[in-house]
Parts: C-alpha cells; structure tokens; sequence
C-alpha cells in the first residue's frame, strides 16, 4: 500500500511538473474574439504539445484586473492582449518584453502588417521601431443597423418626404441624426422603438470611446502636432466642442429611455432586442450579430460616418508577452505561430480581424463578409486616445466630465473639454511631461 | 493534556497575554501597521503603479491639495447628503416597523422574515437588480409608481436630479430592517410593569409612547445610526452596480471618489491624504456621537 502511495505519489508530482512546463496561459477580455482564439489555438496545441489555458476578464474589470497583475509584477499571465492605451504603460514600466530580437531572428517582419495596426498596437514611443506587442486583434468603433426597417417602402417613402433623401447608410452624423430621431418613439410591428444605441458607460472608457467618435469626425486633434503636450485649442477647439454637443444631441432625442451608463452590451442588447434602428459598437461583435440575424432582422454594418473629416475611433489590441512570466520562450513560440499568414487567414475566418496584410489585401477579402470593406475604411482612418503611461488618469476626469455634461446636462461641451485639459495638464506635470 | 497541565508554570498574566497575543498581532498587521504607512505615504508623492520611482517627501501638499479641490467638497456634499436621508428614513421607518412587529398579531413572524430579508442579499447584487427594476422601460418601479399616477418614462438612475433619491431608496429598502431589529429588541426590553403603572396613571397611549417607549429604545435607535452612518460614510459596492457614481457626478460618494484616486489613476499620496482625512471625519462624528449618545443614556 505505501508504495502504491509512493508511486501515486511520484506520477502526480511528474504529471503536475509536465503540465506546468508545456503550459502557458493567456489573458483577454471575456467577449466573442476571445472564444474564437481559444478555437483556433487548439491547432496550436495539436502543433506544438503547448497547453494553452485561458482567463477572460469581462470587459468592466478588465482594465483594473491586467493592470493591477501587471503593476504587481504577477506570473498569471504568459501572455496578455492588451488594449491598444495599454502599450505605453507595457514599455515605460517593463511590463511587456520588447520584441524586436525575437522578430529579426524569426523573420517576423513588421511589414506584413496593416500599418495603421502596427502604429496602434505595438510600438511605443508611438512611431518608432520598438515593438512591444504583435498586432491580433484590429478592431474600430462602428455601426450596425436595420436594414429590414430601412428597406420598408412605407419607411422609406415617409423619410424622404420628410428630409428630402432616402433613408440608408447615413453620408455624415447630421444623416445619422435624421435617420435616428426618425425612428425614435416609432412604433413598428405594434412595438416601439427608438433611435441608437450609442455609449454612455461612466465607469470605465465607454463614454469617452463614444464621444471621440463625433469629435474625431469633426476633426478634433489632442494637442498641437507640432508642440506635444499643447491642448489648449486643440483639444477644446470649437469643431470639438461642436462635436460634443451634437453627441448630447444625438442622446437626448435618439437614446432609448434609461440608456444612460451602457457601452457593449447594452448596445448590443437594445439592437438585438429590437428597441433601436441604430447600435454603436466594435467590429469584433459583427460577426456573432450578423450570425443571429433572425425573425426578419436584417442587420446593416457602415464605417464611423465623417463629418468634417473621416475618421473612426481605435480599438483592438496586440499580444504580448508578459515580462514577469517564466514561460516566456513558450509564450514567444505561441506569438511564432500566430504570426503566420496560414494562422492569420484561419483566425479570419473564425471571427477574429486580422490585421495581416495578406488577409486584408487578398482580392476576396472585401466581400468575404457584410461587415469586412467597412472593417478596411475603418482601419485606414483610425485615432486613438492617448497611450501614455498615464492613460488611466487621462481617461477618468474625461469619462466625468462628458457623462457629467452628455448624460447629467451639466455645464457646457467648451466647460467640460476645459475641465478636462486642466486635469489632464496636472497629469502630464506630475508625470515630468511639462 | 489537560489545559490546565498545559498550562502549568504560566502566569496568569502570561496566559492571557497567550490568548489575545494573535488578535492583537492581527490588529497590528492588518489595521495599525496599514493605517500608519498610509499616513506615512500621505506626506509624499507616491505613486504605486510608477515602478522604480522614490516617493519623495512632500510635506503637507497632499492634504492642502485636497481640501482645497471644489471637487471633494462637492464628493463631501454627495455623501453627506446620502447619509443625511438614509439615515432620516431608516430611523423612522426603521422605528415604525419595529412599533408594529412589537404587537402580537396573526403572521407576526412571517413578516419580520420577509422585512429582514433584503439586508442578507449581498449590496453588489441589490445594485445590479435594481438597475434592472428602476428600467424606464421594463422595470417594475416605473410601473407602480405610474400605477399611482401617470408620470410617464423617468429614468432613476439616468437624471441627476432622480439619481441621489435612487440610490437613498435602494439603501433604505436594504437596511431599514437593520434599524428596526435592534429597535426591536429594545422595545422587548421595556418591562411591562412601566406601561401598567402608567394605564392606571390614566397616561393616554400618545403619553406612554412619548414618556415611555421613546426614552428606552432611544439609545437603541441611536445605536444603529451609528453604525449605519459609518457604513454608509464608507458606501461603495451597491452604489457602484447601480450608477457607477454617475450621472456626471451626481452620485460619486467620498468613497468611490477614493477608489478612483487610489486604485485607478494610483495617486497613492494624494489618496492617502483623502483617506486620512476621511478617517478623521468619521473618527471625530464618532466620538462625539457616542458621547451624547451615552449622555441620553444616563439620563
């Protein structure tokens, strides 16, 4: 019996150190993507013998959770899908491990990617050749909305009546306005419904996201290119502050009632449970509404529209390997495997975007999906928020300050962008940046 | 071993020095140890997530930073404001129930179950399902109070005028039968005698209530302000799942305000600044409140 024990003993402790040693675990947020990367990595194991175990933080906590692993120097993660704001804070504070050795003896190059991705998810300072993360997830702020509705004759023929155009993809955000206030307190199919879903969230970035979407539009810069740092007049110039006060616009008449701290999946459950015409959203959740397209629901998907300039808020992430993993030679052959185009085209396919030029450019790709020429106009127009280290401080007193003035009615749209600058100013001195 | 052969050879006072040895450890590790390092970090600069950076020394910065910031006082207003009507509610209501569960009726027992169970539900989870109840849309308290009177859609948690009133409501509902248990323990500690002597004084029921019942659950009822007021003071998990602080900021309490400073923009000086303060604040309400509150009880 004792050497049974032993023996019990001695093959667990081996199955235990196995595993350890051919595992590695990746951190995302918990969303569609997500479940199609841990499909597609199930090749990866078959390839390579490598474990690969997941942890999906859902999207409120996902920020607090990575960063407070990151800042604890924690070993959770081996690899982590960071969101793009993120990659400042990897670099500065040698959270994530630099890649540009791994990629030279790899031939990874760079270049085989969208650049606007590779810009946005993996170099920082921002446009330099230090490469922190590889592009895996492009994704833009965006717009879905229902095409049954839109191609109602009776719908279509009251809305050209009244605005002297035919209702569809809207040219620019007055557009938007019109076709939103038009079928808001509409009643369809003995149902009211409303205009758009749009973002209003106050506690994490959902606001912020939503609100840089019209001012991006209206051509608002951050600072002075030509002084780094200089907000005032950029930040706050008038085409930003008009920006923001035609999204309050946009929420008081075309938001459904008690839409007032949704982002994702408030968004998504208005459209799906058919109360708006209009939803904002990330690309990533395109293809699992585009799946469920059911009792007559026809669902549209249209680029961010421009108004003064064209131009769609920055989301997706790149992966990286995380500094204080022991695992990272393991990690680093997991970034080798994605990184093909074979792999590329297959995550694709399966629901993720890719931001490989080989899938972005292949002649089939545009119509590959409804959603996918509206996912390239995007990927060429888009802007991010800061990606400073201190982004987290950057985004809160702009998430108070534009629910405070959209959602509150408080103050002004030029009251609430000062407001901003001078926290933000107070965040850059503290941070030795002016 | 017996304890007393164990203990054999210890003084006495080496055998309770035995006993409360690990709580006062305890005490020390996780209360006095953090609390001094947080009064320490408030004299710097500290920021926790800033890796490889020397806090340095910053005097009384932090704390002029903060109470001079209109932002706080406007937190402080929040809170204060939150405090001032929960508690209001929950002595009255709290108090009025317990009047009536005091009475022998059919059912009597069934109700105080069915009144005491909201505050055994988690405050993270009467957050989020009342997000769902105050739905202009769907949810059922649009639905009754409409059913009174027809006001139309109102969005509770989305107007800053209705938001402050939601949050007040939702803490009411939870710990009102918080105030009205110990309520009603004092009221069952009330002799009997007192309310005898006083019918065949010919004391009017009114009389009885204002000379009797009153004076003896009065400490009782003070009693649970205080602990509701600290809890309230330091309210975070249920008003977070309800309204996030908002709108804007017409809902973010002195605490939610904190955790932001300190855990997501990491101003960990400056935050233990605010917590140091807070920490006064409700320290000094404390004492004074438990010292009236002991002189209503000698009286």
């Amino acid at each position: 019996m004792k050497k049974i024990m032993i023996l019990l003993f001695v093959s667990l402790f081996t199955f235990s150190a196995n595993s350890n040693a051919k595992s590695i675990t990746l951190g995302w947020a918990a969303w569609d993507p997500a479940n199609a990367l841990q499909e597609l990595t199930k090749e990866f194991t078959a390839e390579t013998g490598i474990d690969v175990n997941f942890e999906f933080v859902p999207w409120p906590n996902f920020a607090d959770r990575m960063l407070n692993e990151l800042n604890n120097k924690g070993k959770t993660f081996d690899l982590l899908i960071g969101d793009s704001q993120w990659i400042g804070a990897g670099a500065v504070y040698g959270h994530y491990v630099k890649l540009n050795d791994f990629f030279d003896k790899e031939g990874i190059s760079m270049n085989d990617f969208s650049p606007a991705t590779v810009y946005a998810y993996s170099t920082w300072p921002k446009g330099s050749e230090n490469y922190y993360a590889l592009p895996a997830m492009g994704d833009a702020l965006a717009w879905a909305y229902r095409k049954d509705w839109f191609d109602r004759p009776e719908l279509n023929s009251e809305f050209k009546k009244k605005y002297g155009y035919d209702l569809g993809v809207p040219a620019n955000w007055n557009q938007l306005h019109d076709m939103c206030s038009f079928f808001q307190g509409r009643e369809i199919d003995g149902q009211k419904r409303y205009g758009a879903a749009i973002n209003t969230e106050r506690g994490s970035e959902g606001i912020t996201m939503g609100v840089t979407a019209a001012m991006y539009a209206w051509g608002m810069e951050y600072e002075n290119p030509n002084k780094p740092y200089d907000m005032e007049g950029y930040f706050n110039s008038p085409q930003a502050v008009e920006a923001v006060e035609f999204y309050r616009k946009l929420y008081e008449d075309c938001a459904p009632p008690g839409h007032s701290d949704a982002y994702m999946v408030a968004n998504l459950d208005a459209y799906k449970s058919g109360q708006v015409a209009f939803q904002m959203n990330w690309y990533a959740f395109w293809p699992g509404v585009s799946k469920e397209d059911s009792d007559g629901r026809v669902s549209g998907f249209f680029a961010n529209p421009k108004q003064n300039v064209a131009a769609a808020t920055l989301g997706g992430q790149g992966i990286s390997v995380v500094k204080y993993s022991d695992k990272q030679d393991l990690a680093l052959e997991y970034i080798k495997w994605f990184a093909r185009p074979d792999v590329q085209q297959k995550w694709w396919d399966l629901g993720g975007y890719s931001c490989h030029n080989d899938v972005l450019n292949s002649p089939s790709f545009p119509t590959s999906t409804v959603y996918a020429q509206g996912f390239l106009d995007s990927m060429g127009i888009v802007k991010d928020f800061w990606q400073e280290p201190t982004f987290v401080e950057l985004m809160l007193p702009m998430q108070e300050a534009i629910h405070d003035y959209v959602v509150n009615g408080k103050g002004t749209a030029k009251g609430a962008l000062d407001k901003i600058i001078e926290e933000w100013v107070e965040v850059f001195e503290a941070d030795g940046k002016l | 071993m017996s304890v007393k052969k164990k203990f054999k050879g210890l003084s006495d006072k080496a055998v309770a020095w035995l006993f409360i040895g690990p709580s006062v450890f305890l005490l020390l590790a996780i209360n006095i140890y953090p609390l001094i390092y947080a009064i320490r970090m408030s004299f710097t600069n500290f920021y926790a997530n800033k890796i490889g950076r020397e806090p340095q020394f910053v005097g009384l910065k932090n704390y002029i930073k903060v109470l001079n910031k209109e932002a706080i006082w406007e937190k402080m207003q929040v809170t204060a404001n939150f405090m001032f009507w929960t508690l209001l509610l929950q002595a009255v209501i709290g108090l009025g129930l317990a009047l009536l569960l005091n009475r022998k009726f059919k059912g009597n027992e069934l109700l105080t179950t069915l009144i005491v169970l909201p505050m055994m539900l988690s405050p993270a989870v009467v957050g989020v399902f009342w997000t769902y109840l105050y739905n202009p849309q769907v949810g059922l308290f649009n639905y009754v109070i409409n059913f009174f009177h027809d006001f139309g859609s109102f969005d509770m948690i989305g107007s800053s005028v209705l938001a402050p009133w939601s949050i007040v409501i939702v803490d009411t509902w939870m710990w009102t039968p918080f105030t009205m248990l110990i309520c009603l323990a004092g009221l069952r500690s009330v002799p009997n005698y007192l309310y005898e002597a006083a019918e065949v004084d010919r004391a009017s029921k009114w009389q009885q209530f204002i000379y009797i019942t009153l004076p003896s659950v009065l400490p009782f009822l003070l009693l649970a302000l205080l602990f509701r007021g600290i809890e309230n003071f330091k309210m975070f998990d249920m008003v977070v799942e309800l309204t996030s602080g908002g709108p804007g900021s017409a809902t973010e309490l002195a605490s939610i305000n904190l955790k932001r400073e300190a855990f997501e923009k990491w101003k960990t000086g400056y935050s233990s600044a605010f917590a140091v303060i807070l920490f006064v604040t409700i320290f000094g309400f404390g004492n004074v409140y438990v010292k009236v509150m002991n002189k209503i009880k000698e009286r």
